[in-house]
């Protein structure tokens, strides 16, 4: 089995880097993208109008109602229909993936700014500082602790569901995992050298978000 | 100075004020006494519209501030609010507690404002706490922090919602003696209170308010001694010492 792993990467070794490199770009591109889209979200969900907060919970639900599979499929077979410019497949990917994500990350910063003590904003507005200033000055400061741990979870599942859209075969590791498998009628050995390198991926990035963490609560 | 007229606030069902008309003049020391759910902290938050009435009015300085497009900021900078749980901000440092208004509100340079609130936290025995977080100040000095923080913009009146009613005993009366000082300066003041011996040696005027009305007011001697109303005189025998 060893002496089959080392065969496999001798041979296929610059596959599965080619693998990783997308990997790493389709949850690279999600994760920067949800983070602003998270934050417009929130803010509508937490908007003063009853009409924009149904809005931006619908969408919430819905995003988080449906399988992600399911909203893969609707992005790369039915979006290219009703849109009028031509998206790539990786293209496609990436912005499905990237609204699915923003769902969860809208929950994450609203539970994170409801956690902080509403004294917080009734202190500072009493001061005279505008909704948005005491925001900005006093409240999200202090809702980031109760976002972080959260948001470096939501990205080590970010990395992990960039794997269902192998299911397009967009070349990432898993789409090189498959196709090993298929090419070679070997299953073991390329699911392990897969496995090993997203779990390579996600453990250091939950470590070094904890290691974060610890920096800001230090702070 | 504050001047209310038929100020009512509903919470759904439930009337916890009942057109209050009152006024708070320049300089003057108003204690407001009473039971608990009695109305009065929430009469104090509606001065600075930290709640909004359902009705009447509130002027201050002679502005309606209920009226729409008011910019109530401005004013909310001009009344001081001290809340019973203290509210410092946990994630800055006591001189950035007291500096983070001014600063943003005023665009006085940061080094007069750190100046001034140098000048406030020596007031009250804090200078040597200013690079410390909230977090490692005793209740006492984290009220007295709370209590500078409001002063450093300066404002026409002082609320206090309870300042003493979260704090050790023992450190009731460093937080009392501020308030005392800036009274004695003739700062005007609002203050919501159990502290009935403070209220009676510091107030211009005392209110008992009860169920959503002011039943009684008066100065403190004659209200202490001699008050009209059974309500008062029933409240006045639960909490005074015999």
């Amino acid at each position: 089995m060893t002496a089959n792993i080392i065969r496999l990467l001798g041979a296929y070794g610059l596959k599965f880097l080619g693998g990783l490199r997308v990997t790493l770009m389709l949850s690279a591109l999600t994760i920067v993208a949800s983070l602003p889209l998270g934050g417009l979200i929130c803010m509508l969900r937490m908007s003063r109008l009853r009409a924009v907060r149904l809005l931006a919970s619908s969408y919430i639900e819905v995003v988080r109602g449906l399988p992600l599979l399911l909203q893969l499929y609707c992005f790369v077979f039915l979006l290219p229909r009703a849109l009028p410019l031509q998206l790539t497949r990786l293209q496609n990917v990436s912005l499905s993936l990237a609204l699915f994500s923003a769902a969860y990350v809208a929950e994450l910063f609203r539970s994170g700014i409801q956690a902080v003590d509403s004294g917080q904003m009734e202190a500072a507005r009493s001061l005279g500082l505008s909704k948005a200033q005491a925001m900005m000055a006093v409240v999200l400061p202090q809702a980031v602790r109760n976002i972080l741990p959260g948001l470096g979870n939501q990205f080590v599942i970010i990395i992990k569901d960039t794997s269902l859209a192998s299911v397009f075969f967009v070349d990432d590791l898993m789409t090189v995992q498959k196709v090993l498998t298929g090419t070679l009628y070997t299953t073991m050995e390329p699911m392990i050298i897969a496995g090993v390198i997203y779990f390579a991926l996600t453990f250091s990035l939950s470590k070094l978000v904890s290691l974060y963490e610890k920096r800001v609560s230090l702070a | 100075m504050i001047r209310t007229l038929g100020l009512t606030k509903r919470f759904g069902e439930l009337t916890v004020l009942h057109g209050i008309s009152e006024e708070i003049r320049e300089g003057e020391v108003v204690s407001i006494i009473g039971p608990s759910g009695g109305g009065k902290s929430t009469f104090l938050r509606c001065l600075n519209l930290l709640e909004r009435p359902t009705a009447g009015q509130v002027f201050f300085e002679g502005v309606d501030l209920t009226q729409k497009g008011v910019d109530l900021n401005r004013y909310r900078a001009k009344m001081g609010m001290v809340f019973q749980h203290f509210n410092v901000f946990p994630h800055l440092s006591v001189l950035e507690n007291v500096t983070l208004a001014p600063t943003r509100l005023r665009k006085c340079d940061k080094a007069e404002a750190q100046r001034r609130a140098r000048a406030l936290l020596k007031r009250v025995g804090l200078l040597d706490k200013e690079q410390e977080r909230p977090n490692r100040l005793s209740g006492g000095q984290k009220q007295r922090l709370a209590i500078v923080r409001a002063l450093a913009m300066e404002p026409a009146v002082m609320l206090f919602d309870e300042p003493t009613s979260a704090l050790d005993p023992e450190m009731v009366s460093e937080v009392l003696a501020v308030i005392r000082d800036l009274a004695k300066e003739g700062m005007a003041t609002v203050l919501v209170t159990h502290e009935m011996g403070f209220a009676r040696e510091i107030s211009d005027r005392v209110l008992f308010m009860d169920a959503g009305v002011i039943v009684e007011q008066g100065p403190p001697g004659p209200f202490f001694d001699h008050p009209q109303q059974a309500r008062t005189r029933a409240f006045l025998e639960k909490v005074l010492p015999l």
